[in-house]
This record gives structure tokens, C-alpha cells and sequence, in this order.
């Protein structure tokens, strides 16, 4: 059997490499696809967790499908501002969205 | 070592190798290419775990909406970066250090608990009981309500953010 830390070191790099990914892209795409690395180490651990603590449990799935259900929302809401961002000022880099900076 | 643990190691390594070309590759297409192989492993650790729904969950919702739909976004908005320019911040040293420090320390922390082993239970029909679960009053009937309200706001929004400004007002 597979130890459990193992599950949670690959959850752990899985998240690390979203964070590398959400700082160093430029284009605001890119950072929704490293943001999704992310929910993905997440949801693994979660997942992981359930199997080796609770599995008789459901609270532990069920926990993951929420995260599922905040995933997609936020994948949708996201890229429709980007769009939107990209119709009025025809630029997807991060750093050019400055409105709200002073 | 058993096969078990040669079959996690193969999927993660794999999991793993095309997360790193996620966030490093210069063309987004390919960037959204790799995230659909990256979550495929992932899938196949859920299978590992015995989580037979979520991993067909991942399949149909992240592979099958997520990814396309990033992919899609990445063809709308593709003439501005095409290929030239950086498509990392001058300072991603620094985002490099920030995650190198991030994954030694959580690793470290991780292997250092003693993790207890899995328990020997019989997991095969949690199709039925999550079922059973999302619609039962005691359990998850308002979680279940709850999301469904997010995905019905995500919609609007969404769809209301990408519409296309009027010229009338």
C-alpha cells in the first residue's frame, strides 16, 4: 500500500508549482490555469485524507465536490473577465490591468 | 516495493513533469494542452484512492469544461501576447524561491508525521451512499442547495461579464 505522505508530497509539489505559476506568468490565463494546479493539490489532499482517516465517512467526498463546485465557478467567472478586460482594453497581461492601482 | 507503489510513482511522476510545463511553457495553447495530461494523472491517483465518482468527476468537469474552456479563452484573447514578448514577470526568480520554500517546507513537515496506514475497509459503493447523502435533510441538503445557487450565480455573472458593451448607453 501506498504511504499516505506520499499522496500529501505530491498534493504539496502539485500546489507549489501553482504558486510558481499564479507569481511568475504574465498572462492573466496563464495564472487561471496555474490557480486550477492549485485547487487540484487541494482537492487531492482532501482526497487522500478521506481514504486513509474517514473512508466510511461520505463528509470527506462530499468535501471535495464542493471544492469541485467552487472550482468551476470561479474557472467561469474568471475568464469571463478576461474578456471582458480583453474587449475594452485589448490586453490580457496581468500587469496592464492597473485601474485600481495608484 | 510493491506494484501499487510503482503505478502511484509513474502517474505522479507524470502529474508532476507536465505541471512544471504548465507553468513554464511560452505557448498558452501548449500550456493548455499539458494541464489536460497533468489532470488525467490526477484523475488516475483519484482511481488509486478508490474514489471511483471523483475521478470521473475530474474527467467530465475539468477535462471535459475547464481545460476546454481555458483553451477557448486562450484563442479569443490570442493576438495580442501570439508567441513574442516575455510570458513571465522579470522578477520570477523570486516567485521561484517563494514556491521553492513553499514545497521543501511543506514536504519536509509531511514526512516527518508519522502517518497512520489506510484502513482495510471495503470502499467499492460510495457512488450510493454520496447519493444518498447530497439529498438526505440530516446530512448535505443545504450544501447541496448552496453549490447549486453558486453554479447558478457563476452562470449569470459570467455570462452578464461577457456580454458585449452597448453603444446606446
Amino acid at each position: 500500500m501506498v504511504p499516505l505522505s506520499w499522496y500529501l508530497v505530491l498534493a504539496a509539489l502539485l500546489f507549489s508549482l501553482g504558486i510558481y505559476g499564479v507569481l511568475a506568468r504574465a498572462n492573466a490565463i496563464g495564472i487561471l490555469m496555474a490557480l486550477e494546479l492549485m485547487l487540484n493539490g487541494v482537492i487531492l489532499n482532501i482526497v487522500a485524507f478521506w481514504r486513509y482517516r474517514a473512508p466510511t465517512q461520505v463528509s470527506g467526498q462530499m468535501f471535495a465536490i464542493i471544492v469541485f463546485v467552487v472550482a468551476a465557478a470561479e474557472a467561469a467567472v474568471g475568464l469571463a473577465l478576461i474578456i471582458s478586460i480583453y474587449r475594452r482594453r485589448g490586453t490580457v497581461v496581468a500587469e496592464d490591468v492597473s485601474l485600481l492601482k495608484w | 516495493m510493491s506494484a501499487q507503489q510503482i503505478v502511484f510513482l509513474v502517474t505522479a511522476g507524470v502529474a508532476l513533469i507536465s505541471a512544471a510545463l504548465v507553468v513554464t511553457v511560452r505557448n498558452l495553447i501548449h500550456a493548455g494542452l499539458w494541464l489536460v495530461i497533468t489532470l488525467a494523472a490526477v484523475a488516475a491517483i483519484y482511481v488509486q484512492l478508490e474514489a471511483d465518482f471523483l475521478a470521473v468527476v475530474q474527467v467530465i468537469l475539468y477535462i471535459g469544461a475547464i481545460a476546454i474552456l481555458i483553451i477557448f479563452s486562450v484563442m479569443l484573447t490570442r493576438r495580442v501576447m501570439a508567441d513574442t514578448g516575455p510570458q513571465r514577470i522579470p522578477q520570477w526568480p523570486l516567485a521561484a524561491v517563494v514556491a521553492l520554500l513553499v514545497a521543501g517546507g511543506l514536504a519536509y513537515l509531511l514526512v516527518q508525521v508519522p502517518w497512520p496506514a489506510a484502513p482495510d475497509v471495503d470502499v467499492s459503493d460510495t457512488v450510493l451512499a454520496l447519493g444518498e447523502a447530497f439529498v438526505d435533510p440530516n446530512l448535505f441538503v443545504i450544501p447541496f442547495e448552496v453549490a447549486t445557487i453558486i453554479l447558478l450565480v457563476a452562470l449569470i455573472g459570467s455570462i452578464s461579464l461577457a456580454l458585449p458593451e452597448r453603444e446606446s448607453d
